[in-house]
């Protein structure tokens, strides 16, 4: 993978990238309330007094959430801390009730990791995790329902998150975006955040510095809150780095600051200086012992982890001996990569995958529907690609048989069976055919003995059209051959 | 460790609390006095000691991830000074 390099007429620049993901922790209660935290209820229902800040009340933290973060880390290779505390986390901001965010600051539950990405020449390289660990979310301010007020819905408050902080170690853009794509797919597999960014359930902060190829210290750097989809962090990691550039080049500083970035021009406007703002005062939360694991309840974690999705993959290609880009397409999420190795089971997987990759995922799309409901099983998808392999029905028939599951839902043989549409290899039935062609088109006859080869296609479509497109077509290429010649 | 006026004016403002000026001196000075009185513990020698979070030797334990509470935004909502649509409405906050 390439280095993002900017070349100007004096200097040659490395961009310096390194990422903050904020992932919604999936559990059915808060972090450390009883209140629910299903997503689009009515404002203000999902909320209980210690998510509203109310004096008095005392929280207690969820086993879910950090389950779910030490799955999240056994997933990126990374440490679980057995000790880890909470901290408080002080700021003044009209949809945080408490003025405070508990959050883990000195010790947080999950320490360095790491995660290889791949991009699409094939070159990989190692991205380090620096920490996870986990906090509460604030509640939601609406700023455009009235000229004059903000509304602030706080069903969101305590909703458990993990930040997942990666080291500076991205020098470009595709880097980061293929990172973020893996890690998505990473806590899809685990189930511990649904991954949806324009949901906001998963949410980026950007960091991004620039510095001349060569140098070894890092330049101030700046960075872009919430940025919400892949593209747009993609696209923040270069606009921003040409901004530094320009600003060195003329002569200018850059200062560590929050910026915001604005997808509609592809640039960032400056939020707020970062010494200032971000005096946030942090001292160990006192309403919360330190959280202590035994290694016995971190290896039952471990025991409940799933295949992810490189492993996936390389079983895939090792064992079913399909293409590295049809694994990696095929694993990118885990019930499709469940719905591959059910409908490969027993059948020629290379040939389900083709299946899969093409008619099957174009008749998704073009329905706009999710893998479960499909109206083909893939158990039906196994049977079609047995029925080509062995010869029952040719390549053209079975794209008129998987139109037919399509619209049916019926097994692949029983359509077979009920149309009649099972492949002639019988060779005098075939031969027939041929005898009865070669005798209606004696000019073309001559034309091919006289040395136009060309028309072999055309004598091979006549009697595929006159067989009903049952006849095999190998078998008639063969007969053909030897009958003109 | 010594206050100054400039830390009272931006401790305040960060814990969004009005300090008079006529008051800045004398919280000022009571800072300093509590800092003063706690700086006393430095004469005790914790090197190589990890700091206490807490002085309770139990474990910390945990709830089960099971819904318990909810559905009540009346009484969230109560000593709201302003309520619009179920929301709490408060001044336009802008970036």
């Amino acid at each position: 993978m390439t280095a993002m390099i900017i070349e100007t007429e004096k200097n040659k620049w490395e961009v310096i990238c390194g990422l903050e993901i904020h992932c919604q922790i999936v559990s059915n209660s808060k972090m450390f309330s009883g209140a629910s935290t299903e997503y689009g209820t009515e404002p203000n229902h999902n909320v209980s007094f210690i998510d509203a800040g109310m004096p008095g009340m005392l929280p207690t933290l969820n086993e879910e959430c950090v389950r779910q973060a030490i799955k999240t880390g056994l997933g990126l290779n990374a440490k679980i801390n057995k000790y880890s505390e909470f901290s408080r986390k002080n700021y003044f901001y009209a949809d945080l009730p408490q003025g405070y965010q508990i959050t883990q600051f000195q010790y947080p539950l999950v320490g360095e990791g790491s995660l290889e990405v791949e991009t699409e020449d094939g070159s990989r390289r190692t991205i380090g995790i620096e920490r996870i660990h986990i906090e509460q979310d604030a509640g939601k301010s609406i700023h455009d329902l009235d000229p004059s007020m903000t509304f602030v819905d706080l069903n969101r408050a305590g909703v458990g998150l993990m930040e997942i902080v990666t080291k500076a170690d991205f020098r470009s853009p595709e880097e980061a975006g293929e990172f973020l794509r893996k890690l998505r797919s990473i806590v899809r597999y685990l189930g511990t955040c649904d991954g949806n960014m324009d949901e906001g359930s998963m949410r980026c902060d950007v960091n991004v510095s620039v510095r001349k190829v060569g140098e070894t210290s890092f330049r101030p750097r700046s960075e872009m809150k919430n940025v919400n989809s892949v593209r747009f962090v993609m696209q923040a990691i270069e606009s921003e780095a040409k901004r530094h550039v320009e600003v060195y080049e003329n002569g200018g500083t850059i200062e560590q600051e929050t910026r915001q970035f604005d997808p509609a021009s592809g640039t960032s406007k400056l939020m707020r200086k970062k010494e200032f703002a971000h005096d946030y005062r942090y001292f160990p939360e006192p309403d919360l012992l330190p959280l202590v694991l035994t290694d016995e309840y971190i290896d039952n974690i471990k025991k409940e982890m799933v295949e992810l999705p490189d492993a996936k993959k390389a079983r895939f290609i090792n064992e079913l001996g399909i293409t590295a880009y049809d694994a990696m397409v095929l694993c990118e999420n885990r019930e499709v990569a469940e719905f591959f190795e059910k409908a490969a089971a027993g059948h020629d997987a290379k040939k389900v995958a083709n299946w899969m990759m093409g008619d099957f995922f174009a008749l998704l799309n073009k329905d706009g529907l999710s893998i479960h409901e499909s109206p083909i099983s893939a158990e039906n998808l196994g049977k079609l690609v047995d029925l080509i392999t062995k010869g029952v029905i040719n390549g053209k028939t079975a794209k008129d048989v998987f139109e037919m599951m399509a619209e049916t839902g019926e097994s692949p043989e029983k359509i077979v069976e009920e149309k009649g549409l099972k492949q002639v290899t019988d060779t005098a039935a075939i031969e027939a055919i041929i005898d009865k062609i070669i005798a209606d088109n004696p000019a073309n006859v001559e034309a091919y003995r006289n040395g136009k080869t060309g028309l072999m296609g055309w004598f091979v479509g006549q009697v595929m059209k006159a067989s009903g497109g049952k006849a095999n077509p190998a078998v008639v290429n063969g007969l053909l051959q030897s009958r003109l010649s | 460790m010594a206050i100054d006026a400039d830390t009272v004016r931006k401790i305040a403002f960060l814990s969004r609390l009005k300090v008079d000026d006529d008051k800045i001196e004398d919280t000022k000075d009571e800072f300093n006095k509590i800092l003063t009185w706690v700086e006393e513990l430095n004469e005790v020698d914790t090197d190589g000691v990890e700091p206490l979070v807490s002085v309770n030797q139990t474990n910390l334990t945990m709830r089960k991830d099971v819904v318990t509470e909810g559905n009540q935004p009346e009484a969230i909502l109560a000593n709201a000074p302003l309520q619009e649509y179920g929301y709490f409405a408060v001044p336009k906050v802008i970036e």
